[in-house]
């Protein structure tokens, strides 16, 4: 339910991007996220078109990339993808792991067109 | 601490960063960006705000999480009655509606702000830091901060504590953990509340509820505790204590920048940070 407001926050920052590079329009965002961030995939592609309309981004298409769940485990110095209610080492069992990714919640890139005309006019 | 929210670049996602530097060309001609903020950059901003400004002060903030009626209010009124002054604090409420929990915790003497939601399932860092110009931080230790209770949003924003407390309540059952990982991975300490039930619904196993933490990599003591008979608020209250103790050692030894303002009754809401 808070992926409308993550949603939100993630316009604020394509819109400052596609301003900073006067683009006229944002053709497509690329989200980076992993199950530990707390946010439903599907949920975010549903707030999108909320959260996007009347923007520069309206039209863009949002591909969200899902990383996995990995952890290191310092006890036997190894690393294993695991489930993300499971971060135990899958080779040695132990549960004291440090997680590497799954996390995270990002904004990778976004891709424009840029009106050239405009920024020209502005150098 | 939870670092959930403030991540960035991790070994899952640098081999997105491309070799051709931030601003480079699509095969169909379009100008690509390439970014790598967190999507909550602005509210963590917000958050270290927030943090600093407790740092500044001494004070010591606690986000308490939990789903509704695990018992946070209850916990609370307990824990002012049983330290007994011995922390000067103020608790921060949050709920969708009604001040009912912040007029809980003034009747034990216990300054209270209520954070009224609307329909937000969640406080974030802006809502606390709107909260903070009515608290008087200078004269104030411990602040606690009530969620909204809810076992998934809270749990993905930071809101500048210092520690995270998360409540499981005996009647929600033991696997509470399994299925809610993102909230009980980030929780500094957990709670086995309404521990005075555990003799009636002994279908709940406090060893599989560990269990179940410990497979989250959590190294967070678990306690049982109940607000209504006492048992377990020792254990709850030298924990507590401890954790004051080590988080002004850091906060102390850590210098922060100043923030460009003070908190306090009186000042303005409007000036930004």
């Amino acid at each position: 339910m808070h992926e409308l407001a993550i949603c939100q926050a993630l316009m604020t920052q394509v819109e400052t991007i596609a301003r900073d590079n006067h683009a006229v329009r944002v053709t497509t965002i690329t989200v980076g996220m992993g199950p530990l961030a707390g946010v439903e995939e599907q949920l975010l592609k549903n707030a999108y078109p909320v959260a996007s309309a009347g923007t520069v981004a309206a039209d863009a298409e949002l591909i969200i990339q899902l990383t996995p769940v990995r952890v290191h485990c310092p006890g036997c110095n190894k690393q294993s993808t695991v489930q993300s209610n499971r971060l135990v080492c899958s080779h040695c069992g132990d549960w004291r792991t440090e997680l590497l990714s799954g996390d995270e919640l990002i904004l990778i890139r976004v891709e424009l067109d840029k009106a050239e005309q405009a920024a020209a006019a502005l150098h | 601490m939870c670092d959930t929210c403030g991540c960035n670049i991790t070994p899952g996602n640098e081999h997105l960063i491309s070799a051709g530097g931030k601003l480079e060309k699509t095969r169909d001609g379009h100008e690509a960006v390439t970014v790598l903020h967190s999507l909550l950059e602005e509210n963590d901003h917000t958050a270290q705000h927030n943090r600093e400004h407790f740092n500044s002060h001494g004070v010591v903030a606690i986000n308490l999480m939990s789903s509704p009626g695990a018992g946070k209010t209850a916990l609370l009124e307990a824990t002012i009655k049983a330290l007994g002054g011995e922390f000067n604090m103020a608790v921060i409420e949050g709920d969708l509606e009604t001040e009912n929990d912040a007029e809980r915790i003034r009747k034990h003497g216990v300054t209270a702000v209520q954070i009224t939601t609307g329909s937000a399932c969640h406080l974030d860092a802006h809502m606390v830091h709107g909260a903070l110009h009515d608290l008087a931080l200078a004269d104030l230790e411990l602040v606690f901060i009530e969620n909204v209770g809810n076992l998934v949003c809270p749990a993905s924003f930071d809101l500048g504590q210092h520690c995270n407390v998360v409540l499981l309540s005996v009647p929600e059952g033991d696997d509470k953990p399994a299925k809610y990982p993102v909230m009980f991975r980030c929780a500094d300490m957990v709670m086995l509340s309404k521990a005075d039930l555990l003799p009636i619904l002994d279908d709940f196993s406090p060893q599989r509820a560990e269990q179940y933490l410990r497979n989250l990599a959590s190294p967070a003591p678990l306690i049982p505790v109940s607000s209504k008979t006492g048992d377990g608020m020792d254990d709850w209250l030298s924990w507590l204590r401890d954790m004051i103790d080590k988080t002004r050692q850091a906060s102390s030894s850590t210098p922060v920048a100043h923030p460009h303002h003070h908190h306090g009754p009186g000042h303005s809401k409007h000036s930004q940070p």
